[in-house]
């Protein structure tokens, strides 16, 4: 009889490092990014609904900041808006949204037709400025502190209750 | 609307599934004749609502509907008709859609070879089927279902992933899942008959055929993957086990002993608690390819969508079916019993020595597979392990099943003697070391210590394996299918070992920066750049370069190797363009430009490389002749006559 239940208890063995595997795999999935602790990486480039100006990296320093990246190609990004929205109302954080890989007028038409969370929109036509700041795909978000140092790395699509959970108590306790 | 028929048809299917299930395991058990007859009617009609969905889910990616989640994510009004259709199965909702109509397609085609057997135990392994499917179908309807709509309508879909744009990878998963599928048929046959406590050789022979058909898809399936993974995804490897190629191999390995198992006790009723054993194996490491690849717990290249609830799901239903399936086996298993015994020469010890040694395979594949896993549960931190692991350890039982494999063909059932097959044992022997030694030092220059005993055993394989079915021709006797089979598929299998050590051995590679004009030398082959020029597709443009290949200045080839970008999603695929010449791949592709008109250029030069995936394409032949084989059709037809002598089974 006990050599029949030999298979039965390697597949459970098996059951528990599946279920472990499990219980692990969400933070795995986060990649935790090596600019943690760093000061954002510089870029300097042309605005969203502005072409003639631009946004520079330096503008992060004096207040908190959401940094989201996003592009109208993106569906998870379709749905992070409304939180992104939500978020904005809240006036905790400065949002500045870069627009990646992207062609103005799509982007234009989502912002007009979806409402505008941003307080600025930076565009990254090339894909350059997500490289340095490691973005693996959109959506993905940073925390900036006043000092322009990256405390927090988001990826996928943001909500109220991780904003809540994850960003705020950073924010709170710094400051 | 159709999204919505489709929805439909799927939640029908499910309940049809359950009933099939519940009718075909109660039915038989409380000995209710109306439930089990109702059996074969659910199975229809969910096969109709399982056809239904399918239709509808292509007709909307057909019809460019963005107003569909998963068609706006997977499909784009630019990509070209026929991937549009097969964009259906390109990510993880529509390929599960795909599995569960195979399933159902399998389940068919069972409920009609099952007609003539005893009806209880056909109504068993449709019912068994039934759950299997239900389960899938539950999972699909609560986590991921392909008919979500999108509000608003998307104005254009994201695309199908670039690198799946093309025609073997859009055959590749339909192949690939039909075998994987298949081996739910032997899971079914051996749940049925555990549940009756009675299993015999006629129940092998019933199994048989369903067996060897699945293996060969799943043969198939699996080098159009590895093809596919040489020439697109630009290394020039055609295997790299990754988990998600592991997922496949396990089943594939445990399938073969399974198909070995099933012949001894076919012929001799022997390892029959093992062949049970085998059954729910080789299904269970499907049911454990699909969790890895869909849970996101394993890391992989190929980076399906992962999502933990679904992992969580699909766990859970991992511990009902093959942890109800292997209790019942502790059950049952020890009422089986075979009286009849063998010699240690004989057949049946080469087969028991086939079945370890792929089983001890699949364990060191599942084992490097998981090993990320078990070290972090253990608290190890994340340990992975990679090709220097799987080498040597996979060689490790391979070798001595190759070698078995050339003896063992020769060996009679129950009583055999080495000593009776010597004389072909040496000269087959002779002339395959002989053979491999003008292979190995004379046509390509020496090679590492192992290449001499692997292309011996390649060679001798093919010699062994052609040595009985000529001697049965010269002598006019008949060859069945089965044998026919077993000769092909072992000949395939020479070819693929001989293909695996030449180009492990003797393949030569250089990446270049050239310019136009410019040339490199590689092997006896000279490569001239021209430079490239711009392309455009219908959903990409990129660009081709233009090489042209001489032999020791003899103009052999010219080719065009291509990087394309795909506009939706920025991604840039490799087209690497490969030429056959000399029974070697002469490869080229092109890398990234290098500025000042340079381009980085990738040669390699693969010997006999195209045997392994010919290799494998006769192996699933042989499998697919096998299957055919006239004795599986009697066994049915003797079945039918058996129960119609019985009162009260008949009708």
């Amino acid at each position: 009889m006990s050599k029949f239940l030999i298979p039965l208890g390697a597949f459970v063995l098996l059951a528990i490092v599946l279920a472990v595997g499990i219980k692990h795999s969400p933070e795995k999935g986060i990649i935790a990014s090596p600019l943690l602790g760093k000061p954002a990486p510089a870029f300097t480039t042309t605005l969203l609904n502005d072409p003639g100006k631009t946004f520079d990296s330096a503008e992060f320093k004096g207040r908190w900041t959401l940094f989201n990246v996003w592009g109208t190609w993106c569906f998870e990004c379709r749905n992070e808006h409304q939180a992104l929205l939500d978020i904005a109302k809240r006036g905790e954080v400065r949002l500045v949204g870069l627009d990646w890989k992207d062609e103005d007028p799509t982007a234009t038409d989502w912002i007009r037709q979806l409402g505008n969370p941003f307080d600025v929109i930076p565009t990254d036509h090339e894909g350059r400025i997500a490289i340095d700041w490691g973005v693996y795909g959109a959506p993905e978000s940073f925390l900036v502190n006043p000092e322009g140092v990256v405390v927090h790395k988001f990826v996928g699509p943001l909500s109220l209750e991780a904003w809540q959970a994850e960003f705020l108590p950073l924010i709170n306790k710094k400051s | 609307m159709l999204p919505e028929l489709g929805h439909f048809a799927l939640i029908l299917a499910m309940l049809l599934a359950a009933l099939q299930g519940f009718f075909g395991i109660a039915g038989p058990a409380l000995g209710r004749d109306r439930w089990t007859a109702a059996v074969t009617p659910a199975v229809a009609g969910q096969f109709v609502m399982l056809a239904t969905s399918v239709g509808c889910l292509i007709a909307s990616f057909v019809d460019n509907d963005f107003s569909v989640l998963y068609i706006a994510e997977n499909s784009n009004s630019a990509l070209p008709l026929f991937y549009r259709v097969t964009a259906m199965w390109g990510a993880h909702e529509g390929s599960l859609l795909l599995w569960v109509f195979l399933l159902g397609c399998w389940t068919v085609a069972v409920a009609i070879g099952v007609s003539r057997l005893p009806h209880r135990f056909a109504a068993r392994v449709l019912g068994v089927l039934g759950v299997v499917s239900f389960g899938f179908l539950l999972f699909m309807l609560v986590t991921s279902n392909p008919f979500v709509r999108l509000d608003p309508p998307a104005p254009d879909g994201r695309d199908l992933n670039p690198i799946l744009q093309d025609p073997a990878l859009a055959i590749h998963p339909p192949i690939l899942y039909t075998g994987y599928v298949g081996f739910a048929v032997a899971f079914a046959f051996a749940c049925a008959a555990m549940l009756e406590g009675r299993m015999d050789q006629m129940w092998a022979r019933w199994t048989r055929p369903w067996t060897t058909a699945a293996w060969a898809f799943l043969s198939v399936g699996i080098a159009l993957g590895s093809w596919w993974a040489y020439y697109e995804l630009g290394w020039g490897g055609y295997w790299f086990w990754d988990p998600v190629e592991n997922a496949s191999f396990m089943p594939w390995l445990v399938g073969t002993a399974l198909i070995h198992s099933l012949a001894v006790t076919d012929k001799r009723g022997l390892f029959k608690s093992w062949t049970l054993l085998l059954s729910i194996l080789a299904f269970s490491l499907s049911l454990l390819g699909t969790f890895l690849v869909r849970s996101g717990v394993l890391v992989s290249v190929h980076s399906f969508a992962a999502d933990p609830t679904r992992g969580i799901f699909i766990l859970v239903f991992l511990c009902v079916m093959i942890g109800g399936a292997l209790t019942l086996y502790a059950w049952r298993a020890p009422l089986l019993k075979s009286n009849a015994g063998f010699d240690l020469g004989a057949r049946e010890s080469f087969l028991l020595f086939n079945n370890i040694l792929l089983v001890i395979a699949a364990a060191t594949v599942l084992g490097g597979t998981l090993a990320p896993l078990i070290s972090d549960t253990l608290g190890l931190g994340t340990l992975s392990v990679g090709t220097p692991y799987f080498n040597p350890t996979f060689m490790l039982s391979m070798l001595p099943l190759m070698a078995l494999l050339s003896v063992g063909v020769h060996a009679n059932w129950k009583r055999g003697r080495l000593s009776d097959s010597r004389r072909t044992l040496l000269i087959t022997f002779i002339v395959a070391a002989v053979t491999a030694v003008i292979l190995v030092y004379g046509v390509y220059s020496n090679g590492k210590v192992l290449s001499p005993v692997a292309a011996t055993l390649g060679v001798w394989i093919i010699l062994a394996s052609l040595v009985d079915p000529i001697d049965r021709i010269r002598r006019k006797l008949t060859l069945s299918r089965s044998v026919i089979g077993m000769t092909v598929a072992h000949f395939g299998l020479g070819m693929f070992v001989i293909s695996v050590t030449t180009v492990e051995s003797f393949t030569i590679e250089r990446d270049v920066a050239l310019g136009p004009g410019q040339q490199t030398t590689l092997g006896n082959y000279e490569f001239r750049f021209q430079g490239v020029r711009a392309i455009e597709g219908p959903n990409y443009n990129g660009v081709e370069g233009t090489v042209v290949v001489t032999r020791h200045g003899v103009p052999t080839a010219v080719v065009y190797p291509q990087k394309r970008s795909y506009w939706v999603q920025h991604q840039v695929t490799t087209e690497a363009s490969i030429e056959m010449h000399h029974g070697s791949n002469v490869f080229v592709a092109l890398g990234d430009e290098l500025g000042a008109n340079k381009w980085s250029v990738r040669f390699q030069i693969r010997p006999l490389v195209n045997f392994l995936w010919l290799g494998a394409f006769i192996m699933a032949l042989g499998g697919a002749i096998a299957a055919t084989d006239r004795r599986y059709r009697l066994a049915n037809k003797e079945a039918a006559a058996e129960g119609a002598t019985l009162p009260g089974v008949a009708g």
